[in-house]
């Protein structure tokens, strides 16, 4: 069979989707999206269930036709190729191992379907770097959901696709088990070198492997970038409340100080860096003020707080230890409530629920977002319903 | 306080008294009861298949004899009708498979607008008495001066066997993970051998009871068969004649032994897989 | 590594995207596949039904040949002279089908919940038999239920046929050729499809909900009654209809085990298409039964609740 490039080892391709977009009848999956995955990284599409990121890989795949627009792989348009003549392969949620075939056959399968006949040597060397060598005669029921993960992985990546494509890849697996795979799946791509893109509602799971991550909504992109990049500064409220948890408070610009915008919020000043605002923000203009629960400190309202940093007095509603740190739960009059998560180091015994406190934090740590969202953007978002 | 006490604990004791061991495997008796009745009839097959009866009926019990096992085709006419019977039975449950799975596939996999028409189409057969459907389709043969015999039997079990297979082999492709053959493709199967790498042995189970279902109900059909055979004379058929000119012990062998194939049959089946389900 | 990546650009206002259609190759698929059956069911089946209806409506002899006269006279001639056939099939399918559901449930439940490593052997037995011809095994009846033999006798000493007489079951100390003999040989061949379609929904319960009842205090009786029986009522309704339809066209059971006292419509139609050659009189009865059947499978179906069931 003739591919559309010749597979090399160890070289993953680029990914360039034009326009692409997605409608079934009147609703529209995905919005057209221009979207470029650099060769030899690891990408992950995040969102909650729905928002197109599975119909965006399967689009890549050739799974599903896109409505409009087109799918480049390593500079070549492939949108009117099948999948079976595109060299991507996918690792399919909930795994979709052949059940009439053993776990040699199943890894064996691309192979076979590519006329390679003496394949024994290849599919024994990638249950080995799976760790499955002894199961090659199992079928995939009889192995536990990591092995057939394992299973699936070695069955993509034995056909050294130019991109491996990975459906919620690890979402059948318990806690523990998912945190190993997700170093493991890191592992191989980073001995391979073979483009990775990653579709998860798991935020943690793709800040933790991912290079880039994409954060979809409602079949838009809302944000891209490097994790750290879209923890420390979200570009919209769903984006702080999906990635992690956000403080978002309404607040008015009352005046510029140097490089540094003045709010006011329920009467307090608040102090927000400039650049990290939307750029139109005037004197007058509404801004939501956010800041991370981990980079606010509760003090006692007779200790000393220092005199450069946001303050919002409050009282404690709730209070949860949960080990590393305790969060606590405050309602700030004219504010609302406001998540602070403080390190177990030295506890204070006078934190407790009922306790009047005075939060404080950083103003550099604050970032400013455009008004006119749905503040609650994301922040309920069911993630197990992907 | 005392004689309440005592007044709510008698229900309690009554409630926690384990019913008797007859009232327990009440459900069990009376299903092994409804078993042996269904049994019964082969059991008298069988026993009577080694009669000797006086008369042409084989009704009552004369006499122990293996004559009828020894020579099973020694009544006229008995196992040319068998052999017609399996001939169309085999054919029946080819093309009646065939057609059928062709069906399934387009039901389970396919959105097209007659949809709702096909599925009644499909169920009408299966809850139609079958002297209807025999009356009407030889009214039409009648008409048409087809001549009855071995085609328009052939044509009838395959209409009536249809359906079933339908069901049984669409239950199976709907169960199917559609993913399953999305990695197929995915991993540079073409259409083609998707189907028979993938497809095809996954829902081969639903073909296999559909086809086996089918096999039985053409063997086994007398009624449509009777109104659309003419002079041809298939196996219920000679059964049905011999009930009226006198019925030869042979019938029994023919009948106890499908009965024993059957079985060996399926537990053959029931043992390989539960072996391959081991290993 | 490099990690370029363009933010998604604004959709430019002048370029409204071409949407692209499967092409018609891919959309004719399904039809093709459905073609050759749907073919042969609508040339041999839906089409003789139509046939079957023009025919109900001549009049004519085979001598002289059939002509469509729009005769409905034969739709009432055939009421008025068959109508005790009618009610007669009707009574003894409703009949055998409530024995079939009384003796075929706790069989299907033995099946699903009891039986344990037993279960392949007992779905076994109640398969197999279909493999011996059901003539040969409904021919068994005549010696099982034979004059002098001990089931009778048996009866006969508890007493049990003075009783059925005086209900019209049996006539005097016999059960062939009697309604009785009738009704158990439409029981038992329609037995096995009350049961598997039973077993089919009572399997899929989950036995962790009898368990859940109990633990709520529901007796075992009460259990079956609120938690079970209504589960299962998917496989009832199948059931029934699986064994009342066809028990109803019947006439192999009226025939082998009854008398003339017994015969039902099925007879009826079988000797005026084959016997007098009557085609017409034989396609109006078979409408008016199949009108009947639809008519009060229909309102079965409603009454039960299950008509995502068809």
């Amino acid at each position: 069979m003739t591919k559309t490039a010749s597979p090399q080892s160890g070289s993953g391709g680029d990914v360039r989707l034009r326009r692409i977009s997605k409608t079934y009848g009147s609703f529209t999956a995905v919005h057209p999206l221009d979207l470029t995955v650099p060769a030899g990284s690891f990408f992950a599409l995040l969102g909650a269930s729905g928002c197109g990121k599975t119909t965006t890989l399967r689009m890549i795949a050739g799974l599903e036709d896109p409505s409009t627009g087109t799918v480049e792989l390593s500079g070549e348009d492939v949108t009117a190729l099948p999948p079976y003549k595109r060299h991507v392969n996918t690792v399919f949620q909930n795994y979709a191992l052949f059940p009439h075939l053993d776990i040699f056959e199943n890894v064996a399968f691309g192979l076979r379907r590519r006329g390679i006949k003496s394949v024994k040597k290849q599919v024994e060397e990638m249950l080995d770097l799976v760790q499955l060598g002894p199961m090659a005669r199992r079928r995939p029921q009889q192995l536990s959901g990591g092995q057939q993960q394992r299973v699936a992985v070695a069955r993509a990546l034995i056909n050294h696709p130019q991109v491996l494509l990975l459906d919620e890849p690890l979402g059948a697996l318990d806690l523990k088990l998912r945190r190993q795979m997700q170093l493991e799946l890191k592992r191989i791509q980073t001995e391979v070198g073979i483009t990775f893109v990653h579709v998860t509602h798991d935020q943690e799971e793709a800040m933790t492997m991912a290079d880039t991550v994409a954060v979809m909504n409602g079949g838009r992109v809302e944000q891209l970038g490097a994790p750290a990049d879209l923890y420390e500064n979200p570009a919209t409220t769903f984006v702080a409340n999906f990635l992690g948890t956000s403080n978002l408070i309404e607040a008015e610009v009352t005046g510029v100080d140097g490089d540094d915008l003045l709010l006011r919020a329920a009467d307090r000043a608040l102090r927000v860096p400039a650049r990290r605002c939307p750029h139109a923000a005037r004197t007058g203009d509404k801004l939501l003020a956010g800041v991370r629960p981990e980079k606010m400190a509760l003090a006692h309202p007779d200790d000393a707080v220092p005199e450069a940093h946001n303050r919002l007095s409050g009282r404690i509603k709730d209070a949860a230890f949960i080990g590393v740190s305790t969060q606590y739960l405050l309602d700030v009059p004219g504010v609302g409530e406001l998540a602070v998560y403080e390190q177990n180091i030295a506890r204070d015994g006078r934190l407790v629920p009922g306790a009047d406190v005075v939060a404080h934090w950083n103003g550099a740590h604050t970032f400013g977002l455009d008004a006119a969202q749905d503040i609650s953007a994301g922040a309920d978002v069911d993630e197990e319903a992907a | 306080m005392t004689t309440h006490e005592t007044t709510d604990a008698a229900p309690c004791a009554r409630t926690v008294r384990r019913p008797g061991r007859l009232r327990r495997h009440l459900v069990t008796i009376a299903g092994l009861c409804t078993l042996a009745y269904l049994v019964l009839p082969n059991v008298i097959v069988l026993v009577f298949s080694f009669n000797k009866p006086n008369g042409r009926f084989n009704y009552q019990w004369q006499r122990f004899s293996t004559d009828a096992w020894t020579d099973p085709c020694g009544v006229a006419d008995l196992c040319g009708s068998l052999g017609l019977s399996l001939r169309i039975a085999v054919w029946a449950t080819l093309g009646a498979t065939a057609l059928g799975t062709m069906i399934a596939f387009a039901l389970a996999r396919y959105r097209f607008r007659a949809r709702s028409t096909v599925n009644t189409l499909i169920f009408l057969p299966m809850a139609m008495p079958e002297v209807v459907m025999a009356a009407s389709l030889a009214t039409l043969f009648l008409n048409m001066g087809i001549q009855f015999g071995f085609w328009t039997i052939l044509i009838a079990h395959i209409m009536f066997c249809l359906s079933f297979v339908v069901t049984a082999v669409k239950a199976r492709v709907m169960s199917m993970d559609p993913r399953l053959e999305q990695a197929a493709q995915d991993l540079y199967a073409t259409p083609v051998q998707t189907f028979l790498r993938v497809t095809l042995p996954i829902a081969a189970p639903g073909i296999a009871a559909g086809a086996l279902l089918s096999f039985a109900l053409s063997f086994d059909d007398f009624i449509i068969t009777n109104f659309n055979a003419g002079s041809t004379v298939t196996f219920p058929m000679f059964v049905w004649g011999s009930a009226q000119r006198g019925t030869p012990v042979q019938i029994n062998v023919i009948g106890t032994a499908m009965f024993l194939i059957a079985v060996v049959c399926v537990v053959v089946g029931q043992l390989a897989g539960a072996r391959r389900k081991r290993s | 590594m490099s990690t370029v990546t363009e933010a998604p650009a604004p959709a430019p206002e002048d370029a409204p995207p071409e949407v692209r259609t499967p092409p018609l190759r891919k959309r004719l698929v399904p039809y093709w596949l459905l073609l050759p059956g749907i073919a042969w069911l609508l040339v041999f089946f839906a089409a003789p039904l139509v046939y079957q209806a023009s025919t109900s409506l001549q009049t004519g002899s085979l001598e002289d040949g059939f002509r469509v006269t729009w005769h409905l006279a034969t739709y009432w001639d055939a009421l008025v002279q068959y109508w005790p056939q009618f009610v007669r099939s009707v009574l003894y399918a409703a009949t055998a089908t409530g024995l079939c559901l009384l003796l075929g449930y706790p069989l299907a439940y033995l099946i699903a919940f009891k039986a344990g490593r037993w279960r392949h052997l007992v779905m076994i037995l109640v398969i197999a038999p279909f493999f011996t011809s059901f003539l040969i095994r409904t021919l068994a009846w005549k010696t099982i239920l034979a004059d002098g033999g001990p089931v009778v006798g048996a009866l006969n000493a508890l007493h049990v046929l003075d009783v059925t007489s005086w209900l019209g079951l049996t006539d005097g100390h016999r059960v062939l050729a009697t309604p009785l003999a009738v009704v158990c040989g439409l029981t038992y061949n329609f037995l096995p499809f009350m049961v598997l379609p039973l077993y089919t929904s009572l399997e899929r319960i989950d036995p962790r909900l009898h368990e859940a009842a109990g633990d709520l205090y529901a007796r075992p009786a009460t259990t079956f009654r609120r938690v079970t029986f209504p589960l299962s009522m998917p496989g009832v309704v199948a059931g029934t209809l699986l064994t009342f339809i066809p028990a109803t066209g019947d006439y192999i059971n009226a025939e082998l085990l009854g008398s003339t006292d017994q015969k039902m419509i099925g007879n009826v139609i079988q000797s005026q298409f084959l016997r007098v050659l009557d085609y017409p009189t034989a396609a109006a009865l078979s409408f008016l039964l199949m009108a009947a059947i639809l008519a009060m499978v229909t309102f079965y179906i409603r009454k039960s609740g299950t008509e995502d069931l068809v």
